[in-house]
């Protein structure tokens, strides 16, 4: 996911990229070294040691970020859509302010925090509204923004919420405007709601006629919607797709079934399982006849034992199932 | 009718001295338990390790040399054991087998006496009486000897179950040093012992009638009561449920009329078996007893049985018009019926397949009966729940609700492709186009 984000900021030509983690970079790291060198850039990881909220993170990369003057791109990593950074960046420019929020349209506005904007004009917001019970509007922040290096000034080291200090501080001074999505949009930061952006990423991909996707003419590939890492091996007899996304070195048995999930790179999948709306983790493996749907998730190094059931199962990393999941749980 | 009946002499050199064998079968209003599959098949004929429930029961009355005659008593129609008889005299020629049919349900003793003249024909000194919904070893060739060591009037053969369980079932109170059986209670409501009834008796001829007789007489003399014990109830295959035909006067059965009385006044030995006993009641106990006859055939080294290799874990029966791709995976405790298609990389383990059936590609079948006909479709998943060997009792709780532990796919059903059934049990010609689990599809 963050690849695409990478992706989509090199092609509008930044130039350094900051990611700001607070757990397990290492196995970031590998693939962070091939990005630099594919795209050109640099990209640099700070980590927080203790949690500094969503704007602290930006006071503690102020170094990098006031390499220039110029100013700096920031994403929520569980956020996808099409990224429209290069008309962002023109239109920060053209209204010369210190920030500018990325907003998308949603149909039920109540259960978001919603962006009022100043009487009479398009852009300037007036202020946010948490969860609102009358309709005061329907955009809301979709978690992308492009702010001057001025802001890092109204920023200090210490746990802090751009949404709920930052944002409103610049609100007050009018200095912040918002710049409105075209297509789709997801927060996915919920397993049921990555695996639905997956879909959406997926079906972007395909209206594009993009050549990621594995053509349709593999004997194998299902209703479409399906990208397979070229490193990916793919057993004989199965039937993959819609929406199925294979990782790097991923390896999948023969008279295997996909549909609608994630497998993590150096995943493994047996022969005859049965995978549907599930996130397999990194290294994990599934096991021959095993059959797995209903939003499971499996995290990095799960077993998954021969012809077992899981209905739902969010399995923490380096467990070993044996027994049926019948009902939604959490495997600790 | 008269019966006469010479006094027992210690030696039988005078007398007929052979043994006949009565299997009771019971009849259609009985084994409703055994739905959705006695819908189809008489549960007698139900195929269990590729043959009928009662071909058990046959071959373990072959191997006992002086044995050359087999009744069974039952109420099904005339025409239904047509068959079976006529095969099983080529398969067993040295028995003579004949179906004796009540036209009314009699009990399990009254039965015996109806036919009692069919039975004495040719003077036999004892009679073997095996219920047919048992799935055991029969050890009927020990209990001849155990008989004859003690000049037994009765052996009953016994098993010991845990002490929760025993209770639903005939309660045997024995001296464990003669093997004598002091007192027989049928389902007591207290524990009184957990050595229980496997439904599988060895009388003398010229015991066992007049007991029942005398039963008959005191039922004449004393209606309804007679000796109808406290805790009788109705949960037990053996007997009758309590409607009008129990109270008629011919209704007799060994368990509740003749066992008591038989511990108290004759020579009634237990031969306690240390091999496995099951009941064959309700439908989903077909898996169980599959896999005691497959394991039992498998140490016989049974040629019937496929050999193991990498996609077949032993025990498992194929029958030889059976087509099994070779990357199907098989076993443990598998029957495959006549005609029936095993698709590309399908499992099944714990299961039977019936007649003509299919499981298509990539399909996994665990702890279930796929009926004849059915249809389970390319990487469906059809499964029940293992339950305890140990366990006599073939539901399970699930979220608080009683489920069958095995799903059971009737005649005729079709799962669609991908679909899952867990837990069900789906009457004959349905077809399952969405997932369900713990539910009796009808």
């Amino acid at each position: 996911m963050i690849l695409h984000q990478i992706e989509a900021l090199a092609a509008a030509g930044v130039t350094d990229i900051v990611l700001a983690v607070n757990y397990r970079p290492e196995i970031m790291e590998k693939y962070l070294k091939e990005y630099e060198e594919q795209f050109g850039i640099n990209i640099t990881i700070s980590i927080e040691s203790e949690p500094l909220g969503t704007a602290g993170p930006l006071k503690l990369a102020e170094e990098v970020l006031r390499k220039d003057n110029t100013p700096f791109f920031v994403l929520n990593s569980d956020v996808t859509c099409e990224y429209p950074f290069t008309d962002l960046a023109a239109f920060h420019k053209s209204h010369g302010d210190e920030g500018t929020i990325v907003v998308t349209k949603v149909e039920e506005p109540s259960k978001y925090g919603v962006i009022v904007h100043k009487p009479n004009h398009a852009s300037r917001i007036d202020r946010f509204v948490e969860k609102p019970v009358q309709f005061v509007g329907n955009r809301i922040n979709a978690g992308i923004y492009i702010l001057n290096t001025s802001v890092l000034d109204r920023i200090e080291l210490r746990p802090t919420s751009i949404e709920q200090e930052t944002f409103p501080n610049m609100v007050k001074d009018g200095q912040l405007h918002s710049f409105d999505l075209e297509g789709f949009w997801m927060d996915v930061g919920q397993p049921k709601d990555f695996l639905t952006g997956t879909c959406l990423y997926l079906s972007s991909l395909s209206k594009k006629g993009s050549k990621l996707l594995t053509p349709s003419t593999e004997p194998f590939v299902y209703g479409g919607n399906v990208l397979i890492d070229p490193s990916a091996r793919i057993g004989k007899n199965c039937r993959i797709g819609p929406n199925v996304t294979i990782g790097p070195d991923v390896v999948v048995g023969d008279g295997v079934r996909l549909q609608r999930c994630v497998l993590m790179a150096g995943s493994k999948v047996k022969d005859h399982a049965w995978i549907k709306s599930t996130i397999v983790g990194w290294n994990s493996i599934v096991g021959r006849w095993a059959r797995l749907e209903n939003v499971t998730v499996l995290g990095d190094d799960v077993t998954i034992s021969d012809e077992i059931y899981v209905n739902g199962g969010s399995i923490l990393p380096h467990k070993t199932i044996k027994s049926n999941i019948d009902v939604p749980a959490i495997i600790m | 009718m008269s019966l006469q009946i010479s006094h027992r002499g210690k030696s039988n050199g005078m007398s007929g001295g052979g043994t006949k064998a009565v299997i009771l079968v019971g009849g259609a209003s009985r084994g409703t338990r055994f739905r959705p599959l006695s819908l189809d098949v008489p549960k007698p004929l139900f195929d269990v390790a590729g043959h009928p429930i009662i071909w058990h029961c046959l071959t373990a009355i072959n191997k006992v040399p002086s044995i050359h005659e087999v009744h069974l008593i039952g109420y099904y129609e005339e025409s239904v054991f047509r068959d079976f008889i006529k095969d099983s005299s080529v398969e067993f020629p040295n028995l003579s087998i004949k179906y004796l049919r009540e036209y009314q349900a009699l009990g399990t003793a009254g039965g015996l006496y109806h036919f009692r003249d069919a039975i004495l024909k040719g003077r036999p000194e004892h009679i073997f009486v095996l219920n047919s919904d048992v799935c055991c070893s029969f050890p009927l060739n020990e209990m001849l000897k155990l008989s004859q060591e003690k000049d037994a009037e009765a052996v009953i053969l016994g098993t010991r179950v845990s002490e929760d369980a025993a209770s639903n079932f005939g309660c045997i109170v024995s001296d464990s040093h003669t093997r004598r059986v002091l007192h027989y209670v049928e389902k007591p409501e207290s524990y009184i012992s957990n050595l229980i009834n496997c439904g599988v008796y060895l009388f003398a001829t010229d015991a066992i009638f007049p007991s029942i007789r005398s039963a008959i007489k005191r039922r004449a003399d004393r209606p309804r009561l007679g000796s109808y014990r406290s805790s009788e109830n109705l949960s037990s295959s053996f007997i009758f449920d309590d409607d009008d035909e129990n109270q008629k006067n011919e209704v007799i059965r060994l368990e509740q009329d003749i066992l008591g009385d038989m511990a108290d006044s004759k020579q009634f030995f237990v031969y306690e078996t240390k091999d496995f006993w099951r009941q064959i009641k309700t439908a989903g106990s077909a898996i169980p007893a599959n896999a005691l006859y497959l394991l039992k055939a498998w140490q016989e080294r049974s040629p019937e049985l496929v050999p193991a290799s990498a996609n077949i874990i032993p025990p498992v029966y194929i029958h030889p018009t059976a087509q099994v791709h070779p990357t199907a995976k098989l076993g443990p405790n598998v029957s495959v019926g006549p005609r029936a298609v095993i698709g590309a990389g399908a499992r099944v383990k714990e299961s039977i397949v019936l007649e003509d059936a299919e499981i298509k590609h990539d399909a996994c079948v665990l702890y279930s009966i796929i009926g004849w006909s059915s249809r389970v479709g390319a990487w469906a998943r059809v499964e029940g729940t293992p339950t305890p060997v140990t366990s006599h009792n073939t539901s399970i709780i699930k979220n608080g609700v009683k489920v069958q532990a095995i799903t059971i796919l009737g005649k005729e059903c079709a799962v669609a492709d991908e679909i899952r059934v867990q837990n069900c049990v789906c009457l004959p010609f349905k077809e399952l186009k969405r997932d369900v689990a713990n539910e009796v599809i009808m």
